[in-house]
């Protein structure tokens, strides 16, 4: 038992999230359990309005639960901490940063300076394959090109914990599935432990070990699907009779969810 | 056969348009110069229109007869001064009132309402209580266009930074912000733009203040200037007076411009 629990990195418990909206009191999260283990790959879908943007809100430190437990390595989580890293869908550099500067961004903030954080950016820019456009400014980036830097740039603060809330859903699909392929294999090289929204029942099961589903009003899981695939997963995995097999289970639970949210 | 010809005409198009994009513009910039000069030309020739617009060459004249009468240089200077101190006393005000208003609500549920309510009433209207009050000189004209710079650069700034997108407040934060941090590495850099538009909008409305602002006794400028040419019925120089207004305006607008493309071409769009 204590062996197991030393793996845990994430335990979340009965968490509840309430808000005051234009109409009285919303309930976005409601009675939220979940463990997620030490560089597993957790993927989360549900419909829009479901509370998942929430819950990683929550995991970030961004958003205070009005109820429940959260712990990150067994110490409760209070506002942002260097153990977590998020990646937003909006990319969010700073437009006035070089690729360069958004990278190290984070190490300037650790107290890294110079060459040192120049040379530690360099490495998670190479990672992303960006190396050419170090010293462009972000409007001259694609949609493709920015999240790799909000990757790499969150790679760069060497987090224990990645949060990642939709980061390729603006992206068009040939570059949803490139990005994909690379975070598969950025994950496999330097493990961590990922927590991944997504609306796109294809990317859950691609990428996670295990896939959340949320259902909405009041925000809680559902169902929780163990992805028996091994890694390394590639675009022919989509082909393979067990995906397609779960695909259909998730895609039922899921549609079942905007059925409902629909009423 | 058809086709070809149309690819042709199209890279013809292409070609011309890439090499002369700076001249077009410059060639634009001369016709429409040519183009104010004719209709002003025609202003003067009109019986109906003749006595206001006198025209272009004996306006010109009227520089050595300004310079020789002492005026000329007396009037820029005076108004330069008092746009200068207005308007810069309005900017050291406005920056750290928006700045306020942006971070604590009680300041700009307070502030707000009144910096609307009296954007929209022409200086010229309250320039009378400011001389009773201050008196006359150049303080009533200093207070006139810090009063009018204030109000407007002070809206566009507060607005500027309520706008600025909150994720790139979260994303500093979770890569290890502090307050601090995140005000002088991304509030402050994700401001300039809107500092610099307010700049801008600023200088205009000081110069547009101008004949308000000098209508409080003031002994020389632009403004006091051209109602003192009024009386005397001299439209030749206040015709060039109000063009010379004009060129200060565009000159410090450019200038302006040009430090926005150095300090902000980072951003995706400009152009307020």
């Amino acid at each position: 038992m204590a062996g197991k629990e030393r793996d845990i990195k994430v335990h979340i418990e009965n968490v509840k999230k309430t808000y005051m909206g234009r109409t009285g009191e919303v309930v976005a999260l409601n009675g939220v359990n979940l463990d997620i283990k030490d560089n597993e790959f957790v993927t989360v879908v549900g419909p829009s309005g479901c509370g998942k943007s929430t819950l990683l809100n929550i995991l970030a430190g961004l958003l205070e639960p009005t109820s429940g437990v959260i712990t990150c390595n067994g110490k409760p989580i209070k506002g942002t901490g260097p153990e977590r890293g998020v990646v937003f869908q909006q990319y969010a550099l700073f437009p006035w940063l070089t690729v360069l500067k958004n990278v190290m961004f984070p190490l300037n903030m650790k107290g890294i300076k110079g060459e040192e954080a120049e040379k530690i950016a360099r490495k998670y820019i190479k990672m992303v394959d960006l190396e050419k456009f170090e010293n462009h400014y972000p409007k001259e980036l694609s949609g493709g090109m920015k999240q790799r830097v909000a990757i790499a740039r969150a790679y760069a603060a060497n987090p224990e914990v990645l949060l990642m809330d939709e980061p390729f859903g603006a992206l068009d699909a040939q570059t949803r599935t490139q990005l994909q392929q690379e975070l598969l294999d950025t994950w496999e090289k330097e493990q961590k432990t990922c927590f991944f929204i997504t609306h796109d029942v294809d990317e859950a099961l691609i990428l996670g070990q295990r896939v959340v589903i949320m259902s909405a009003r009041p925000g809680r899981i559902k169902n929780i699907v163990d992805v028996d695939i091994p890694y390394p997963r590639n675009q022919e995995t989509k082909m393979s009779p067990r995906f397609l097999e779960l695909k259909n289970l998730i895609w039922s639970q899921v549609y079942q969810e905007y059925l409902e949210v629909r009423k | 056969m058809a086709k070809g010809k149309i690819a042709k005409a199209e890279n013809n198009q292409k070609e011309s348009s890439r090499i002369s994009e700076k001249t077009k513009s410059r060639l634009w910039l001369l016709l429409s110069l040519v183009a104010a000069i004719g209709l002003w030309t025609l202003l003067s020739v009109l019986p109906k229109t003749s006595r206001s617009f006198p025209n272009i060459i004996v306006t010109v004249k009227q520089i050595p007869v300004m310079i020789e009468r002492g005026l000329l240089f007396k009037d820029i200077s005076s108004s330069l001064i008092s746009v200068g101190l207005g308007y810069a006393l309005g900017f050291v005000i406005a920056l750290p009132v928006a700045i306020l208003m942006a971070w604590y609500k009680p300041v700009r549920n307070i502030i707000e309402p009144w910096i609307q309510f009296i954007r929209n009433i022409p200086p010229l209207a309250y320039v009378p209580l400011i001389v009773i009050a201050a008196g006359v000189g150049r303080k009533p004209q200093v207070i006139v266009i810090t009063i009018a710079t204030f109000l407007i650069m002070c809206i566009t700034i507060y607005q500027g930074i309520i706008n600025i997108d909150e994720t790139l407040i979260k994303a500093a934060r979770v890569l290890g912000a502090k307050d601090k941090d995140i005000f002088v590495r991304v509030l402050a850099p994700a401001s300039l733009p809107f500092i610099l538009t307010a700049v801008r909008l600023g200088a205009s409305v000081a110069l547009t203040t101008l004949i308000a602002a000098e209508s409080t006794g003031a002994m020389a400028g632009l403004g006091m200037r051209i109602r003192t040419l009024n009386n005397s019925y001299e439209t030749a120089p206040m015709l060039l007076y109000i063009i010379i207004i004009g060129i200060i305006g565009i000159t410090v607008e450019k200038i302006i411009k040009l430090l926005e493309r150095k300090l902000t071409g980072w951003q995706e769009k400009r152009e307020i």
